[in-house]
């Protein structure tokens, strides 16, 4: 069973999450759910800092023995920090998804965004959508 | 609709992830691949491969038939051995690869991949009717079960439910006996690089077999694997899958199958075959090691000093080397070991090199 979605974050539909901090910077990573549907993580392609991206593009690419999936940056801005950690042990993410397993910080460009992303409460409906 | 295979209700008891495989709905992992590669690696492994085709090949002219249809010599196979061989088109391109069993002096079972099974069956037919061989087929895949077991461990558990002497069964050679008090043809053979079993009964008595061979394994750590084990097992021992490393459009010696061609034997495609190397070959299948980072997939180009020249057909993380591996189809002239190579991975090009096969070999 997955770990409880955390209520100090945002999440997205596509199953990232996101910390906002008061400096307008926002830490992202992929959600508990996400690291049990994709099982042994084995790999980890992260951006390189200053890279910009825009909201629901490819910010890292996270790879398992079988599958490859991108990562959607949930919100728009430039990559200030990558989880270097992650190059040597991806499979931080399998371990603490909301936690050590972080994989970008971000510095946003445009706030506004984070009102088009779900709360825990919001994404647990969702997920509970989506099983049915 | 997915078809679904005696067994579909243990894997959604035992919650695999159940995914299409070539129409079929198939267990792609019960945990995860890597616990079920390394369990088979280190015990034992048990994998229902009920999707896969059998065809009973019966009759005085069976031998020729097959002698025929098929790439390999099997004048001197013996009753009781199985030979690997190739179904070629008539441009001599690689329709399936199958194991033949050879049950009796007149009698035969294929034993086909599941994908290509009704293509087999028309080509074979056809064959058969065109050079009226006389002989019987049937395709018995609707009532053949099939479950491999597979591992150092997998001859002591197996032998827990037969009165078959598995210590005397060689490699590459079956008997008929009993599984669990049901008749059965064991195999000692498999898809993973391991000792192992492949056994074959029929569908209805499968199950049972099934969980007897679940609760003979289960005090040596064998785990249920899906196909996603299956698949990193076979890479890493460089046995190639059908569809993916190889189709109609490559011949045997492109591939890692020139020994399975019989040298003085005319068969279905040797013609176009004799003509093609007379010219040599261009392209030829591969290993490959990233040396960069990343792991390179089926689709992936590979390039040499900004040239493209070849595909990468199977690529993943190898549980066992703890490194990124895979087979490439590439341009003759970049082959040989050691060749460093680029792999277009997303918006970068990765380092690789070319390796010898196989990636992984067990210690006797």
């Amino acid at each position: 069973m997955a770990k409880p979605n955390p209520e100090d974050r945002y999440y997205s539909r596509d199953h990232e999450w996101l910390i906002y901090y008061s400096d307008g910077t926002a830490i992202i990573g992929i959600t508990d759910y996400a690291q049990e549907m994709l099982t042994d993580i084995v790999f980890v392609d992260l951006p390189e800092t200053g890279r910009k991206v825009v909201q629901h593009s490819t910010v890292a690419v996270v790879e398992s023995v079988k599958s490859v999936s991108d990562v959607f940056s949930p919100v728009s801005g430039e990559v200030v920090e990558v989880n270097t950690r992650l190059e040597e042990t991806p499979e931080l993410i399998n371990q603490d998804a909301f936690g050590e397993g972080w994989i970008v910080k971000m510095r946003l460009s445009n706030p506004d965004e984070l009102n088009m992303l779900l709360t825990a409460a919001d994404y647990e409906e969702m997920l509970r959508e989506e099983k049915d | 609709m997915l078809k679904k295979t005696p067994l579909y209700e243990k894997h959604v008891d035992l919650k695999a992830k159940i995914i299409d495989f070539g129409g079929w709905a198939m267990p792609v992992q019960y945990t995860n691949v890597i616990e079920e590669h390394k369990g088979t690696r280190a015990a034992a492994g048990l994998f229902d491969i009920c999707h896969m085709g059998e065809f009973e090949v019966r009759g005085p002219q069976a031998f020729d038939l097959l002698q025929y249809a098929l790439t390999r010599n099997l004048a001197e196979q013996t009753v009781g051995q199985i030979k690997l061989a190739a179904l070629l088109n008539e441009n001599g391109g690689i329709m399936d690869d199958l194991t033949v069993y050879r049950m009796g002096e007149n009698d035969y079972m294929l034993v086909t991949n599941a994908t290509p099974r009704e293509k087999d069956w028309e080509w074979m037919n056809k064959i058969a009717a065109d050079k009226k061989f006389d002989c019987e087929l049937k395709d018995i895949s609707d009532e053949t079960g099939k479950l491999d077991i597979q591992g150092p461990r997998s001859a002591e558990i197996l032998q827990k439910l037969t009165p078959a002497d598995l210590k005397n069964l060689r490699f590459y050679h079956f008997c008929r006996s009993q599984v669990a008090g049901f008749e059965a043809i064991i195999s000692r053979s498999g898809y993973t690089g391991e000792d192992g079993f492949e056994v074959y009964a029929h569908g209805s008595v499968i199950g049972q077999i099934w969980d007897q061979l679940m609760t003979a394994g289960a005090d040596v750590g064998m785990k249920p694997c899906g196909l996603g084990a299956r698949d990193t097992l076979r890479l890493e021992s460089g046995m190639m899958l059908n569809g993916q490393d190889m189709d109609e459009s490559v011949m045997p010696q492109e591939v890692t199958y020139g020994w399975i061609v019989g040298p003085d034997k005319v068969f279905v495609g040797s013609a176009a075959l004799r003509e093609k190397q007379k010219h040599g070959i261009k392209k030829k299948l591969v290993g490959l090691e990233m040396t960069g980072r990343g792991i390179a997939r089926h689709g992936y180009k590979i390039f040499h000093s900004g040239k493209e020249i070849g595909v990468v057909t199977s690529g993943t993380f190898s549980p066992t080397l703890n490194k990124a591996i895979g087979l490439a189809f590439m341009d003759v002239d970049f082959s040989a070991p050691d060749t460093a190579i680029e792999i277009a991975i997303r918006d970068t090009m990765a380092a690789a090199k070319v390796v010898q096969l196989p990636f992984y070999k067990r210690t006797k």
